[in-house]
């Protein structure tokens, strides 16, 4: 390109045109697919007007709802992308047998394993997670925002930033082929000196501070914000799960953080923390991965906990059986969370008392779980239970991560997690918990509060069908693996020699094509809903007779969430409310006090992509001017001191007095 | 707190005539605490484990000299006191500067912010000072898995040490602007939460770094 | 002194400023902190430079007792922690971080000594540069006992 390779590599670093992967026929149709949907998409919206209220009312939005919904959306087609990873590796691992070396070569089916991993946790279940959180736990705790609405605001474009990075890895370079988690010394230097653990290390950077402020943020605002008269001990359990959940953000990502440095710096600068020369000791990456890994774990299990017992209560029509032991039970599994950490590595060499300490630890961890599980069948037990979808996804989650906590249990026995190890059998017993507890709790937590957030309900047809889908497709993919990794076949694995193997990936390949219908029949249930919308629509805000804050006010909330600040005298607060002849004011109403939007999260988080997109292809004149911008904008902002506005009395008194109009209608 | 913090108002305090129950706060008396000092000082605590990690590298891996030079070679004692010294002066500076805040006494508060500012100054100089002749010596943080883990730990207190120093600039510009409003009084106050925070982690640094890296 | 908050509903409360106990000190909480740091911080030094003791491992316990301590003294005295402040959830913080701090630095360092003991020859001085990557400072390292494995 350039005649003078010194000034190409001042300009561009090592990115040079060979790095867009023109030559491999798949990711060709992908750019192509790619290509025509995002010209589309861009199409729709400047034919329809839809760029100025996008950038006004969701994109400087700093409302916890409007962020909410989109860190959920984004979680959704970052799942699609995700989900086409996990089809391409079962076509890849159901064909490639014997003589038939499948369609993906090794350097390319190990980018996909990796992209999976990492986007199913750091870019499908945690913005779900935190969107969830940022969405209902202000509405439960009766609040109107969140502590820090700018900072919420950042942290979901930070997010987006490293979701971003990670999907233009398939487009320009490559992505890591190391795993998930990026072991050293495979992604040293040496081993993997091209963009791929770069990019993994910026995309996940980024991502990191955008989760650790939302995490400061969600436990500021439930400590900090609650409505009158809601001591912690009548806080609903979903804020429970979310704060014991945030608090394990906080905790755990500063040491993601430092890990990804000090790889970064052994990368970049060539420091030999985890190398293998000059006293470098790369189990020690390992061991602190993994401190933050584990907890990390329970940050997603969590609040699909707290989702399931919000819904068992609702749909059994009692209160929760055993708050207050829920309650310890959360809280225990959050301390213990950070003494169980070795048990990802019990074969690298420690001996009998390390393993068998961190192997007790594990098994004990499985004792407040069990309580919760006991908890919710002892709720449904007498109860009036109606099988909405929502109620379905808790009981398919009931049998289905019970099963995937007792094949937990049985990796915690260092003995056998010896012969296990790196198994199919431990592939399948972590899809079985995070599928089956993490993705149905928040599919159920979706559905169940979808009606809130858009002011009708989910058509329970198509939503039947994606759960049924979604459960025996889960079941037919994942007990092949247990059979398996129990056989021996370990994972990450691009061809097989043994034909007998063959007819379990078969069927595991089936059980995806399953979920691919489930997923496919969600996305169908979103379309019919918004056509149906009239037929479903919740003019009460209470479609399901619920027990918390949230359903006290309309559906959608207004901007300001409540008129009048709730005063809780029980932890069903809204049900207590209900049952004492609650009357909703109609008159009195103030000004209301909020916050004023902003850019300064977007200008950032796009700022920050182009700042790590030049870390990665080494592109320094770049770096170094993305970085300025970034800290002058961050400067910059501060001085802004105008960051709230008032919502005037007669906007307020209108708003009410159209709800009151349709509460009137209605009855 | 007492008259403000969400616990302070119980349901009781919006009971109704005779004993029906209030379930809203229809006088607005109910106004959520600020959570900036609570969220700052959440912030220190993930602060603080970053450098949990970083002192586990150094603890696991600081005898790691490859064959290169030790912390008896290298480091000099009289320079790390000099050093604390400076740290622990700004701390008592930046108290000062705190005091005069309270009483409301703008242009003596700057004047310590800016002897704080210095003396970090001159803490941030001694370090790269440090830095430099351990380099020029050959001990580079690539020499070794203890030397990557010395320079990674104490560059990173550094660095935190001068994002501080660039924050206390901007926020003396801020209150020479603004003057000492309400929302610049809690932003030095979350500026001396990390400052102090600073001193702290200094105090693990000299402690197990150097004090008894030379033992 | 005062604290209004930029935060939601604060500004339009009527009551911009309230009391924020806990969160400065006086002049002579300063001074006091401030002189008993310098001789927390003297002694240690003095202890190492001059080798007081004359034992190293002695020494170590010492040091790091003093820095426990003036890490208490800075906390209370500078950072004006105490049981009350935020409703008790910065010291609630505190002792969950402090925690964890603890869990990370003696776990690690459990951990990997044990590697340690485990993977490498029972002699050290194989061709590998100095491979004994086993903190041995009282206090901290807590070495776990000592495995043998054939």
């Amino acid at each position: 390109m350039f005649s003078n390779p010194d000034l190409q590599k001042l300009l561009f670093g090592r990115l040079t045109l060979d790095a867009v992967p023109l030559h491999e026929p798949i990711l060709l149709v992908t750019f192509a697919m790619v290509g025509l949907g995002g010209l589309v998409v861009l199409g729709g919206l400047t034919y329809f007007r839809l760029w100025g209220p996008l950038w006004r009312d969701w994109f400087t939005s700093v409302d916890h709802k409007k962020i909410g919904i989109m860190y959920i959306v984004l979680a959704l087609v970052m799942l699609l992308r995700g989900f086409a990873d996990a089809l391409m590796m079962r076509a890849q691992q159901a064909m490639a047998f014997g003589a038939n070396e499948g369609y993906l070569p090794p350097h390319h089916y190990d980018q996909i394993f990796t992209a999976h991993g990492v986007i199913m946790i750091f870019f499908v279940a945690m913005p779900l997670v935190t969107g969830l959180m940022n969405y209902v736990v202000p509405l439960q705790i009766g609040a109107r925002d969140v502590a820090f609405p700018f900072l919420n605001n950042f942290s979901f474009w930070m997010t987006v930033s490293g979701a971003l990075t990670v999907m233009a890895s398939l487009f320009v370079g490559e992505f890591a082929r190391t795993g998930w988690l990026a072991y050293p010394p495979l992604s040293g230097p040496a081993m993997s000196p091209g963009v791929g653990v770069d990019y993994y290390i910026w995309a996940l950077q980024i991502a990191g501070i955008g989760t650790l402020l939302s995490g400061i943020n969600l436990i500021a605002t439930i400590v900090k914000m609650r409505a009158p008269g809601m001591s912690m001990m009548r806080m609903p359990i979903f804020t429970w799960t979310s704060l014991c959940t945030n608090i394990l953000i906080v905790a755990a990502f500063p040491v993601l953080t430092a890990v990804l440095s000090m790889l970064s710096l052994d990368r970049y600068v060539g420091t030999h923390f985890f190398s293998n020369d000059l006293g470098g000791n790369p189990m020690m990456y390992v061991n602190l991965v993994w401190i933050w890994g584990h907890p990390e774990v329970y940050i997603l299990i969590l609040p699909a906990f707290g989702v399931f017992s919000e819904i068992v209560a609702t749909f059994s029509r009692k209160r929760l059986f055993g708050y207050a032991s829920m309650v310890y039970a959360t809280v225990v599994i959050t301390i213990l969370s950070y003494l169980v950490w070795l048990h990802h590595f019990f074969t690298m060499g420690s001996g009998a008392s390390v393993n068998s300490f961190f192997g007790i630890t594990t098994m004990i961890i499985s004792i407040p779980t069990g309580a919760k599980i006991f908890n919710w069948l002892f709720t449904m037990y007498r109860g009036r239970i109606d099988f909405d979808v929502p109620m379905l996804w808790t009981v398919g989650f009931m049998v289905t991560f019970t099963v995937g906590g007792m094949t937990g249990v049985l990796l915690a026995v260092p003995p056998a997690d010896f012969v296990l190890h790196n198994s199919l059998f431990l592939v399948a017993h972590f899809h079985n918990v995070i599928i089956g507890g993490v993705l149905f709790g928040m599919l159920a937590g979706i559905t169940y509060w979808f009606p809130k957030a858009f002011g009708y309900k989910l058509d329970p047809f198509w939503g039947k069908t994606s759960f049924w889908f979604w459960l025996t497709g889960f079941w037919f993919a994942f007990m092949p693996l247990y059979i398996l990794g129990l056989m021996g076949v370990t994972r990450r694995v691009q061809h097989f020699d043994d034909p007998s193997l063959q007819i379990w990936f078969v069927i595991a390949a089936f059980g995806a094509f399953l979920i691919l219908l489930g997923i496919a029949s969600f996305i169908v249930t979103l379309v019919v809903s918004f056509l149906r919308r009239e037929e479903l629509r919740d003019l009460t805000g209470d479609p399901w007779n619920g027990r918390t804050l949230e359903w006290a006010t309309s559906s959608p909330p207004p901007d300001y969430n409540f008129a009048f600040t709730p005063v809780v005298h029980d932890h069903d607060a809204w049900w207590d409310m209900k049952k004492r002849g609650y009357v909703r004011p109609v008159s009195g109403f103030n000004k209301i006090h909020m916050p004023r939007s902003t850019a300064a999260g977007i200008i950032l988080g796009m700022l920050s992509i182009v700042f790590s997109f030049a870390m990665i292809w080494y592109i320094w004149w770049l770096a170094a001017l993305s970085f300025v911008a970034l800290a002058v904008v961050t400067i910059g902002h501060t001085f802004n001191y105008a960051r709230d506005f008032y919502i005037p009395v007669d906007e307020v008194v209108r708003t009410e007095n159209a709800r009151t109009a349709l509460l009137a209608e209605r009855v | 707190m007492a008259a403000h913090s969400t616990a302070a108002f119980t349901a009781d305090d919006f009971k109704g005539p005779g004993d029906t129950p209030v379930f809203h706060d229809a006088q607005g008396k109910h106004h959520p605490e600020g959570g900036t000092m609570l969220g700052f000082w959440l912030y220190l605590m993930s602060d603080c484990l970053i450098f949990a990690a970083l002192f586990a590298v150094y603890a696991v891996l600081g005898r790691n000299y490859a064959a290169g030079p030790s912390p008896k070679d290298l480091f000099d004692l009289k320079l790390v006191a000099l050093n604390t010294s400076m740290l622990l002066f700004s701390s008592i500076t930046y108290g000062f500067a705190m005091l005069e805040m309270e009483k409301e006494k703008q242009g003596r508060m700057l004047l310590w912010l800016g002897v704080t500012g210095l003396f970090g100054l001159c803490f941030i100089g001694l370090e790269l000072y440090e830095f430099h002749h351990l380099i020029h010596e050959g001990a580079t943080p690539q020499r070794s898995a203890f030397l990557s883990a010395f320079f990674t730990l104490v560059g990173t207190h550094g660095l935190h040490v001068s994002l501080g120093i660039v924050w206390l600039v901007i926020l003396m510009i801020q209150v020479q602007m603004r003057g000492l409003g309400d929302e610049n009084k809690r932003r030095l106050m979350c500026l001396s939460m990390f400052w102090h925070f600073l001193d702290v982690v200094w105090i693990g640094v000299f402690t197990f770094v150097y004090l008894m890296g030379v033992l | 002194m005062s604290v209004a908050s930029e935060d939601l509903h604060t500004r339009g409360s009527g009551r911009d400023v309230h009391e924020e106990p806990g969160g400065h000190g006086t002049f002579r909480d300063y001074m006091t902190g401030f002189l008993a740091s310098v001789v927390l911080t003297a002694i240690p030094f003095w202890l190492v430079m001059s080798d007081v003791l004359g034992n190293p491992r002695l020494t170590g316990i010492v040091v790091m007792g003093f820095a426990v301590v003036q890490i208490v003294v800075h906390m209370v005295y500078f950072l004006h922690m105490n049981t009350k402040s935020e409703g008790g959830w910065t010291i609630l913080a505190l002792i969950f971080t402090l925690t964890l701090v603890l869990i990370t630095l003696v776990g690690s360092v459990w951990v990997m000594y044990h590697l340690d003991t485990n993977m490498m020859p029972a002699d050290h001085g194989m061709h590998m540069p100095a491979p004994q990557s086993t903190p041995t400072e009282p206090g901290v390292a807590a070495p776990a006992p000592h495995q043998h494995q054939h």
